[in-house]
């Protein structure tokens, strides 16, 4: 055989011996490996358990529910709606561009939900489920729930949108709530807002934005490696926002609204004995809805620059002369000052002059009143017996009242944006107009003309004020809150100094006054106001001149002029005269429809009149 | 009877030893080998039930895969060494011709190209070779005396390497690494002269620089990604971080079976096939791991047991051969999958899920079975 000549057994020996050789290496690579196991496992375990904690498990922020807003009967005037939206997760989408573009063959997709999808984009990490739309209609989700298999990373989801079931009819009170922007982010808690995508823009909802909004929860989650969560493991929850009862009612509210008609102008309404806004009412309003799922540029602009002005709020920020308004204040200085009785009588000629001045003050009517003393001043709104009077006070005097009665200051009412409005004086005006204060201006300011402006929260505080003989409370929106399965808490009503004459009787002079200007047939609201209502009611009206210089007897050429310079009418009133339960003040901006619409908000609130039912519009587009 | 005959005239011609006659011999099976694979693959399913996700379809597809390796296994036990030797040439010749094809049908898809699909099933050419080059060398140097002459060893080095580059440029760089260790072993084992591994280490050394430019763009990134993993934590270094994190935070015991997060949460990439040693580390701990180390290590220990009571020179080769492959295997596994040595794609032999080089693993056992239970009294 071929092989026998081979050394088998020295053969055998090598073999043997590298088998040896190679059973050493092989030990020795064991030991280590072994080795690199011990300190991946023993001795760093420490640092490896944290890193694979920290790759699975997330602390997921979960959004509290935002608290209801209702009216002082629990009516719901701010809702949250479950909505399904399109969410995008970045991460696991492979290109977003071609993604939005073919989504937009499913969704109907403006360039809004675009622009804000693509801020939200770098504002959120990428595998957070951003909304690309935030409401859509059944057909759409239907549409996209039969394509989703061509979206990987795009879901639909439910969520709950905020929802003001009465639309434009508390617009300008509740404000509404708006997806958070950069601004709000520097300011607001970024842990408690970590999952809210909302927050308050305006009104009560921003007032009482740490009240709507609660405090957020939440869950430990375990994901995988893509982010998504698979299971939870411990659920800390969050405190929902807390509901919200305004003292606002409702049905006063829309029978305001219903009462302007269409005018511009605004309505507040004040319950004197506790200084509950139970009205307040600007209009033209807006449809906040549209601003929670992100107003478009266009629909913003066509807001902001109508001539209408939608978007502002009267009732809280719109600035009008006190025009004959400030009768019964200057009166009450006046019997309180001494400077004159209520007997006192001046013969009233519709002209008045200053001493050593040549300029002619008229009276609104053009021949004058006669005989008036202070009572038939008020009922009649004789503006010579006032320019005699505010000669013999001095401004001086009657900034005294009027500040007294809240005007020049905010009313301290729970909203943001108040405006202070103006009482003239020598001081204000050096200061705003840089010149001096002449006697004329304190004729001027006599009957609310010149440089006084009050907003019609302060006409209503005001008028309220007067109602409680000089009782006076900081007017506000808040009548109580409660968090949900807890305790209602009532608001408590804040009691400001009162306002004390020297003789108590000076109120019921005035008040009696202001009674005739309603019941009165010289009453200057006789006419308008009408017959036949139930209750006692005292009211002054007032009329803002636009038109500079207008002669005495313009106001019957009212309709003839451009619907723009026409005036604008002011009515302020309380009812009952003995126990007020109602204090109202309306602006009717150039209309005098001012009268009309105290008759319709005073029969709603006092009288029998069939209540004005409106259902909610819950119709979801 | 025809056959009866035929195996009773066969019997008279080679007289086995009848001390070590026994039912596992005359079926050709070790059952000392036997029983510590099925040790190693039952392991290796309980680690694969909880890497799938407690995913019983891919067990069951393993189990599958493993009973036709099995039967491959037992195939090759039947074939006596001596049929092996005969046939070795052609073996080989048979797994280059497949591999010129394999390269040849890649040129023509325009893309890498592994697989040869014969209807059915398809299957990897370069794991024919895996066995084919150490039965060429071990049937080469059965012929000549030992230890090997320098001749004999530069005749080893096409050999070796025209499959090894092959497979390389499929691109497998892992199988390559393994049909060159397949081959040197065999080379080490027949008395390869430490000048000669000396000087071939020293080459290789110098040779670094020049196959950096050879390797491909990613392997490139492994073997830096190998260097510092850090330097691309979400690319190319993902794979050994996750796998780091996952065996570090087993611990001493580990999380308990099925309760690994890094692998159930998909953190860790590759958690069925490449990195499913992580599973093991991160589910059982360093106890788990060194047991199932053990369980490897008592195969390789069998393996040299064979070797060393192997009969002729071409047999020890052959077993010395396939044990250390085996070894190699899972132990640059377990080191990519640790981080003590770059990524290269080497699944774990007999637990990673699915694959061809399971059916050559097994035949390779089959071919150690078979030098151990085709014994003959006289040695030759």
């Amino acid at each position: 055989m071929r092989t026998s000549i081979k050394n088998h057994y020295h053969e055998i020996q090598l073999t043997s011996r590298r088998s040896m050789v190679a059973i050493l290496v092989i030990c020795i690579l064991i030991v280590l490996l072994i080795s690199r196991l011990a300190y991946l496992q023993i001795y760093k375990n420490i640092l490896y358990t944290t890193l694979s904690t920290r790759n699975a498990i997330d602390l997921v922020p979960i959004e509290p529910t935002r608290g209801l807003i209702y009216d002082r009967n629990g009516v719901l005037l701010a809702e949250n709606i479950p909505v399904f939206s399109l969410d995008i997760i970045p991460l696991q989408v492979t290109n977003l561009q071609k993604t939005l573009i073919a989504l937009k063959n499913v969704v109907e997709l403006n360039d809004s939900d675009i622009l804000q999808f693509k801020k939200q984009l770098k504002q959120h990490r990428r595998f957070d489920e951003i909304p690309l739309k935030l409401r859509l209609t059944d057909a759409e989700v239907a549409r996209f729930t039969e394509n989703q298999y061509q979206f990987p990373g795009v879901i639909i989801k439910a969520r709950l949108m905020r929802h003001y079931p009465y639309g434009e009819s508390f617009a300008h009170v509740l404000g509404y709530v708006g997806r958070i922007n950069t601004t709000e982010l520097n300011v607001i808690d970024q842990i408690n807002y970590s999952a809210s995508h909302y927050i308050g823009k305006l009104g009560i909802e921003k007032f009482y934005e740490d009240e709507l909004h609660g405090n957020v929860g939440y869950e430990e989650v375990e994901n995988d490696a893509s982010g998504k969560p698979i299971r939870i493991l411990k659920k800390t929850r969050g405190k929902p926002g807390k509901n919200l009862y305004l003292t606002i009612d409702s049905g006063l509210q829309l029978a305001a609204e219903k009462a302007l008609i269409d005018h511009r102008g605004a309505i507040v309404a004040i319950q004197p004995q506790t200084g509950q806004v139970l009205a307040m009412v600007s209009e033209p309003a807006y449809d906040p809805n549209l601003f929670v799922l992100g107003i478009s540029q266009q629909d913003y602009n066509a807001l902001q620059q109508s001539e209408e002005k939608p978007l502002y709020d009267r009732a809280l920020r719109g600035l009008y002369p006190l025009a004959s308004t400030i009768k019964p204040y200057l009166a009450l200085q006046g019997l309180n000052s001494g400077a004159t009785t209520p007997d006192y009588t001046i013969f009233d000629n519709g002209t008045f002059k200053l001493p050593n001045s040549s300029r002619i003050w008229h009276d609104w009517v053009k021949l004058g009143h006669g005989r008036v003393n202070l009572p038939r001043a008020i009922t009649v709104s004789c503006d010579v017996y006032f320019y005699q009077l505010s000669t013999k006070m001095g401004i001086k005097l009657m900034d005294d009242i009027l500040t007294e009665f809240g005007y020049g200051s905010l009313t301290g009412i729970d909203l943001d944006n108040e405006l202070p409005g103006v009482v003239a004086s020598p001081a204000w005006k050096l200061k705003n107009k840089g010149t001096h204060w002449f006697p004329g201006d304190t004729t001027n300011s006599s009957i609310g003309q010149g440089d006084m402006q009050a907003t019609p929260l302060q006409l209503a505080s005001a008028i309220s004020t007067l109602a409680m003989h000089g009782q006076r409370y900081v007017p506000f929106l808040l009548l109580g809150e409660q968090m949900p399965g807890k305790a209602y808490i009532v608001h408590q009503s804040t009691a400001l100094s009162p306002i004390v004459l020297t003789d108590k009787k000076y109120w019921d002079i005035v008040i009696n006054a202001m009674q005739d200007v309603v019941t009165s047939p010289q009453g200057t609201a006789y006419s308008l106001f009408g017959h036949g209502y139930t209750y006692t009611i005292a009211g002054k009206t007032g009329t803002a001149a636009l038109s500079k210089r207008r002669l005495a007897n313009e106001e019957d050429k009212q309709e003839s002029m451009p619907l723009k310079l026409r005036d604008h009418h002011l009515f302020v009133a309380f009812a009952p005269v003995d126990n007020p339960k109602l204090a109202v003040a309306i602006i009717t901006e150039n209309s005098h429809n001012a009268i009309q619409t105290a008759r319709a908000i005073f029969d709603y609130y006092l009288g029998n009149q069939p209540h004005v039912v409106r259902q909610p519009e819950k119709t979801i587009q | 009877m025809l056959y009866d005959n035929r195996k009773k005239r066969f019997n008279k011609s080679v007289v086995y030893d009848s001390h070590y006659r026994s039912l596992w011999q005359c079926i050709h099976i070790d059952g000392t080998l036997l029983a510590f694979i099925l040790l190693l693959c039952s392991a290796g399913l309980l680690i694969l039930f909880s890497a799938s996700n407690e995913n019983l379809h891919s067990v069951e597809f393993q189990i599958m895969r493993l009973l036709l390796a099995f039967c491959v296994m037992l195939v090759f036990a039947q074939i006596s060494p001596f049929a092996l030797q005969r046939w070795a040439p052609w073996i080989y010749l048979f797994g280059l011709t497949l591999l010129f094809i394999v390269l040849i049908s890649g040129h023509i898809g325009k893309g890498a190209q592994r697989w040869i699909n014969i209807g059915f099933t398809r299957f990897q050419p370069a794991e024919i070779m895996k066995l084919a080059i150490p039965l060429i060398l071990a049937w080469y140097y059965h012929k000549m005396d030992l230890p090997i002459t320098l001749k004999s060893v530069l005749m080893a080095i096409p050999i070796i390497l025209i499959p090894a580059v092959l497979t390389a440029k499929q691109p497998d760089l892992g199988t390559a690494i393994l049909l060159t260790i397949a081959g040197v072993s065999v080379l080490f084992l027949a008395g390869l002269s430490w000048q000669i591994l000396l000087t071939c280490f020293v080459s290789f050394m110098a040779c670094i620089p020049f196959a950096w430019y050879l390797l491909h763009d990613y392997q490139r990134q492994r073997v830096l990604t190998f260097l510092n993993p850090e330097r691309d934590p979400l690319g190319a270094g993902y794979h050994i971080i996750q796998s780091k994190i996952a065996i570090g935070s087993g611990g001493i015991f580990g999380k308990g079976w099925l309760n690994g997060t890094q692998s159930n949460l998909h953190f860790l990439p590759e958690h069925t096939t490449d990195f499913i040693f992580a599973v093991c580390g991160e589910e059982f701990g360093f106890v788990g791991t060194v047991i199932l180390i053990s369980l490897y290590m008592l195969i390789v220990f069998r393996g040299f047991y064979i070797t060393m009571h192997a009969q002729d020179t071409f047999s020890r080769l052959l077993a010395g051969s396939i044990t250390l492959t085996f070894f190699i295997s899972f132990f640059i596994n377990m080191g990519m999958v640790t981080g003590i040595l770059p990524v290269v794609g080497i699944p774990l032999p007999l637990v990673s899920y699915g694959g061809s080089s399971m059916v050559t693993v097994m035949a390779g056992f089959g071919i150690l079975m078979s030098i151990q239970t085709h014994r003959k009294l006289v040695t030759t």
